[in-house]
């Protein structure tokens, strides 16, 4: 590895070691009444000893004038404000430690939402490539539809979620199909208009020289504009994953679903119980993070052996 | 049944309409550019309307566009207070600190080598990660009014945002560089006359990219919680109450403002960089 590469690691790095540190540095004004208030209800001696006069108080003042119960504010059960460590720990505990077929285990959480997710995002992915190739060789499509494929791009269409949860569920369908279905419509507008754009990137210079060969539309199509459109279609594809796995987890907040990602966030909203919402919330970042890196990778071997790679 | 036969007569009218208006003599004008998808929505609004009345789907499925347009008038003042709590409040305020802070933060990133080796990749790792997923917590920090849905959209829109920028300032080549040396322009100068005019293409696509960003970030948060007000509460609770109609019309404030935010911001930029090639065509 060259300098420039080592330094550009020590940079993230940094970087990373600064925001763990603010982190830490964060949970103690964020917690310390909470931990306080445990003190006190132990009996212990707190200054001030009233919780009431402790409520107006700046956190910062509370710190200085107990600096013994800093240990304590990265150790609470439910803290306002979860330290990295006990994030950490809870992610090991629900991963490692448990069985995957566990309720408990954020491996099968994350596998039911990356169900949805996958599912969704393969049928919106396979009908948006459709859609771009009869917008681009249709003219009638590509006036009428594509504007709106445009504007939907504008439009926070997430919040049609709800609904398409709970109308498909009185129809009788549920599970993993309407998760599916917001991942899907969600991954399909990026996926057109990229496409489309990848679809119509050859050149005027390029088309003229298929013209003199005598190519035909498919042959153009196959030769020329499909494989012009992979950077295009790769780029897409990695904001229409992420797109789904937003999807699939807001699909389950609004019927209270028991298993998922969404569910885990949901549920630890409602009992307080934030480092599962941490953990949880680290599991789908981790879970995009894959998804998108391993778009990635394929992406670059495909563009590889294409030989588009700069 | 005669309805349903309607539908697929108008599908086919609709269909021929926009044919003859791509293939005939107008075809590249701007009214045909304007006409064709006017036409393409209001068929398929008409074949909604048609197939909902002739199979006479129950409202908790799917309401027809005539009664979500009723539904609309009638709640206006509703559809006003949701609109103010949602987009003005939490999603506008959260758009702006977001997008400022990540403004300033990637004119510091950009002086600094180091930081912008080192926060660059962390920040288009986050920029792909599922950030509603915060929601809940800052719904417990901040309480369930705006404050809170401000604070998620802040959260979403600055990486997108500070990317974009960090991108645009770099975009001035070494030669415009060297003649505002030559010039012996300070740091300042050389930023405010050639560098920042030359990253306004890519601050205003992370402006734009954000305005949905903000949507969404305002609209899915209020799932957490909010109060009895606010265009996520509405919908959520009236999909509890099978009101779909109300589902829909809050559908379309919400797809009219984000269109009317993108459009907005569009403009602004249009007139910003009215030099660039791509406004120039």
């Amino acid at each position: 590895m060259n300098s420039a590469g080592i330094r550009a690691i020590w940079a993230v790095l940094t970087v990373v070691g600064v925001i763990v540190l603010f982190w830490y540095a964060a949970s103690v004004p964020m917690n310390i009444k909470g931990v306080l208030n445990e003190f006190e209800r132990a009996g212990e001696e707190v200054d001030p000893p009233k919780s009431v006069d402790r409520r107006d108080m700046s956190e910062f003042e509370l710190v200085i004038d107990n600096p013994y119960a800093i240990d304590e504010t990265w150790e609470q059960e439910r803290p306002r404000l979860p330290a990295p460590h006990q994030v950490a720990e809870e992610l090991w505990d629900t991963t490692v430690e448990k069985k995957i077929s566990s309720k408990r285990s954020l491996i099968y959480h994350s596998w039911v939402t990356l169900s949805a997710t996958m599912l969704g995002f393969a049928i919106g992915t396979g009908l948006g490539i459709l859609l771009a190739v009869g917008i681009v060789h249709s003219r009638v499509m590509d006036l009428s539809v594509m504007p709106w494929a445009i504007v939907s791009q504008t439009i926070p269409i997430i919040a049609l979620a709800p609904m398409i949860i709970v109308v498909l569920y009185s129809v009788g369908i549920q599970g993993i199909i309407p998760k599916a279905i917001i991942s899907a419509y969600l991954s399909f507008f990026p996926v057109v208009v990229g496409m489309v754009k990848g679809l119509r990137s050859p050149d005027a210079m390029q088309l003229d020289l298929l013209r003199t060969y005598n190519a035909s539309r498919s042959q153009g199509f196959w030769k020329l504009r499909l494989p012009a459109s992979m950077p295009y279609l790769f780029t897409s594809l990695k904001i229409g994953i992420a797109a789904s796995l937003v999807g699939a987890i807001v699909g389950e907040l609004p019927t209270g679903a028991v298993a998922g990602l969404g569910a885990r966030l949901l549920a630890g909203s409602y009992y307080g119980q934030t480092v599962q919402i941490w953990s949880a919330l680290f599991a789908a970042a981790i879970l995009a993070a894959c998804l998108v890196g391993l778009l990635g990778l394929v992406e670059r071997t495909v563009l590889k052996r294409m030989g588009m790679a700069q | 049944m005669t309805l349903v036969f309607c539908a697929i007569l108008l599908w086919l009218f609709g269909w021929w309409l926009n044919s003859r208006l791509a293939s005939g003599p107008y075809a590249d004008t701007r009214i045909v550019r304007f006409v064709a998808p006017l036409v393409f929505g209001l068929t398929v609004i008409g074949i909604w309307e048609l197939v909902v009345r002739g199979l006479e789907v129950p409202l908790v499925i799917l309401p027809a566009p005539s009664l979500i347009a009723v539904r609309f008038a009638d709640s206006l003042p509703t559809l006003w207070a949701d609109f103010v709590q949602t987009i003005i409040k939490g999603a506008l305020s959260g758009y702006i600190i977001g997008c400022g802070s990540a403004f300033l933060m990637a004119i510091a990133v950009d002086r600094w080598d180091f930081l912008r080796l080192g926060l660059l990749p962390v920040g288009n790792f986050v920029a792909a990660l599922p950030i509603v997923g915060t929601a809940p917590i800052l719904v417990m920090w901040f309480g369930f009014d705006w404050h809170s849905k401000a604070a998620v959209v802040v959260v979403m829109v600055f990486f997108p945002m500070l990317v974009n920028t960090v991108a645009g300032l770099r975009e001035a080549t070494a030669m415009q560089r060297d003649l505002m040396e030559t010039y012996a322009a300070t740091y300042w100068q050389s930023f405010l006359k050639l560098r920042l005019p030359a990253a306004m293409p890519f601050i205003f696509n992370g402006l734009k990219i954000s305005t949905t960003l903000a949507l969404i970030g305002a609209i899915v948060a209020e799932f957490f919680g909010s109060p009895t007000l606010g265009m996520g509460f509405r919908i959520s609770t009236s999909v509890g109450q099978l009101s779909l109609d109300m589902v829909w019309a809050e559908i379309v404030v919400a797809a009219l403002a984000g269109t009317a935010f993108y459009g907005l911001v569009a403009m602004i930029e249009k007139a910003v960089t009215f030099w660039h090639p791509s406004q120039r065509g």
